[in-house]
């Protein structure tokens, strides 16, 4: 068995997310899910398409972190493009179902719905975040998952603040055109991997990271949780996706700057 | 027909209480001269549409806004824009939160002189429940039911591009063209600066035809205004200035603020003059 870091156990259970989804656009938000996404395609979901954080698409998913060539106006020589996505043409793409993309979530609550907008009330915000960005029609067009760094209470609450990203209850009070649309697909946290697969679309952890109790993601889960019976152990790195990680994704070593631990 | 401007005498086409787009993306190719010059102007109780950056928290903090239409404010590697972060927080605006794509379909919608665009962006959010004045409607083909976002329609649109000609045909060299062109279609009045003005002639000199993104007929003003997007980017000319972005997040801090408007927008200057 291989030595493996959190950060790196973490990387796999995001990457998992995107397995059998075939020739569309996965978009990972933050770095780890970035480093997933590319992994995902390196490893075992040959046809997704990545851009790089930017406007183009890459053919050949390669180091994080380094300047785009969006940013620099050129195409580095060692980078090789496959296509172009500007802003003006990405919600096409999306609204178009031809993606699944895993957002982070400041809040996210027991049928899956997440807060990436404000804390508190939203006319006068105690902390104003990111904004609704666009959660909310990702979350009715196309297949979303969630990256939670740190599985607490906080993040966890019986109610979000503001809903950015629709959740199964409220998807399923949506006309059924949309209704079909909408999918929340992973929800990956430093301790457990869940899905909505619960009563009533709810919570449910799917796999526990090696080592993790279901009581100990309970107690840091601010609702009841369903489990699956009984529970897997979430998958560690393969000798190969470690190489993949740390030699061609990541060899700057971003990944560290998480802090990630159970 | 010759458009050219300067910064100061469009600024004085702007009134009190106008609908102002704002182009570029975030901490990306942001009129930030014209941001600046409006900070130095008398104007006030704006409503700003905007993909937001450092061009929304400025003007927060200048006082000069009233209301912003937004899917976010931020610069990138600072998740959110500080100055707008505390006028949210302080009460000082209020706001119109959308969903990315709603706001595209929002200025598509005024550019076409729709009533409104359908989609399905903001269904089942609290996008919907906390601007009531969105209506669902029903498909008359079938069996949906959509959002019927309404037009935003702007009084003015300011935007920063590369190159540009004095008619006001507006090219960007960079790799995303971002919103700019649309907003211009949505606004009465387009207002338009860029690093370098060139003979028509030269348009192609150092883009293809792709790049001519905004046509003259949708554009009234053109400024050159070399670095005008800075300490925004203005890819391919320059990248983001980190330690001046850095200084500007600073400023958000009451203590800061005095100092960093004192250095970096500076006071009134008289109309016409050239800084």
């Amino acid at each position: 068995m291989s030595e493996y870091l959190w950060s790196e156990l973490c990387i796999v259970a995001c990457a998992e997310a995107w397995r059998g989804d075939g020739e569309i656009l996965a978009s990972g938000i933050g770095v780890i899910p970035r480093i997933a996404a590319a992994l995902a395609r390196l490893s075992f979901s040959p046809d997704l398409l990545i851009t790089d954080g930017e406007a183009l698409l890459r053919a050949d998913p390669a180091p994080i972190g380094v300047p785009t060539a969006s940013q620099n106006g050129h195409a580095p020589h060692a980078v090789i493009i496959e296509g172009w996505i500007p802003f003006s043409k990405m919600f096409d793409v999306l609204w178009a179902g031809r993606r699944h993309i895993m957002m982070g979530a400041a809040q996210l609550d027991r049928h899956g719905n997440q807060n990436i907008s404000c804390i508190g009330d939203w006319h006068r915000p105690k902390a104003q975040l990111l904004g609704v960005r666009g959660a909310p029609g990702n979350s009715v067009n196309h297949p979303c998952s969630y990256w939670v760094p740190r599985h607490t209470t906080r993040v966890f609450p019986e109610r979000v603040d503001m809903v950015s990203g629709v959740g199964t209850d409220r998807a399923a009070e949506l006309p059924e055109a949309t209704r079909r649309l909408h999918e929340v697909r992973r929800i990956v946290t430093n301790l457990a991997v869940l899905d909505t697969g619960g009563p009533a679309g709810t919570l449910r952890v799917v796999s526990l990271h090696p080592g993790v109790s279901f009581d100990t993601v309970q107690s840091c889960t601010g609702f009841p949780l369903a489990q699956a019976a009984p529970p897997a152990e979430t998958a560690i790195p393969t000798p190969e996706q470690l190489r993949l990680i740390r030699e061609v994704l990541d060899p700057s070593g971003l990944r560290h700057l998480e802090g990630l631990a159970p | 027909m010759d458009k050219r401007t300067s910064i100061d005498a469009a600024v004085a086409e702007l009134r009190d209480g106008m609908t102002i787009g704002i182009g570029g993306w975030g901490p990306r190719r942001k009129p930030m001269e014209l941001v600046r010059a409006i900070c130095r102007s008398p104007l006030r109780d704006l409503t700003v549409v905007s993909y937001g950056g450092p061009d929304v928290g400025m003007l927060c903090s200048a006082g000069k806004v009233r209301h912003v239409v937004f899917g976010f404010v931020s610069l990138d590697r600072i998740p959110v824009d500080p100055h707008f972060r505390r006028a949210r927080e302080s009460g000082t605006i209020t706001v119109t939160e959308l969903d990315e794509g709603m706001l595209q379909w929002g200025l598509y919608a005024a550019a076409l002189r729709l009533p409104f665009l359908p989609t399905r962006a903001g269904l089942g959010s609290d996008v919907e429940r906390l601007n009531p004045e969105l209506r669902r409607v029903a498909s008359p083909y079938g069996d949906d039911e959509v959002i019927a976002m309404p037009p935003l329609k702007l009084d003015a649109a300011l935007v920063h591009v590369n190159r540009a000609d004095a008619r006001g045909t507006g090219q960007v060299l960079g790799i995303d063209h971002y919103f700019d062109d649309l907003y211009c279609m949505a606004a009465e009045r387009s207002y338009m600066t860029c690093e370098q003005i060139v003979p028509t002639e030269a348009l192609l000199d150092e883009g293809c035809v792709h790049s001519l993104r905004i046509n003259r007929m949708y554009v009234h003003s053109v400024v050159e205004a070399p670095r005008g997007a800075w300490f925004t980017s203005c890819a391919p000319d320059y990248a983001i200035d980190d330690a001046a972005l850095d200084d500007y997040a600073r400023a958000a801090d009451p203590q800061h603020w005095d100092a960093w408007r004192d250095t970096n927008i500076g006071t009134a200057t008289p109309v016409g003059q050239t800084r």
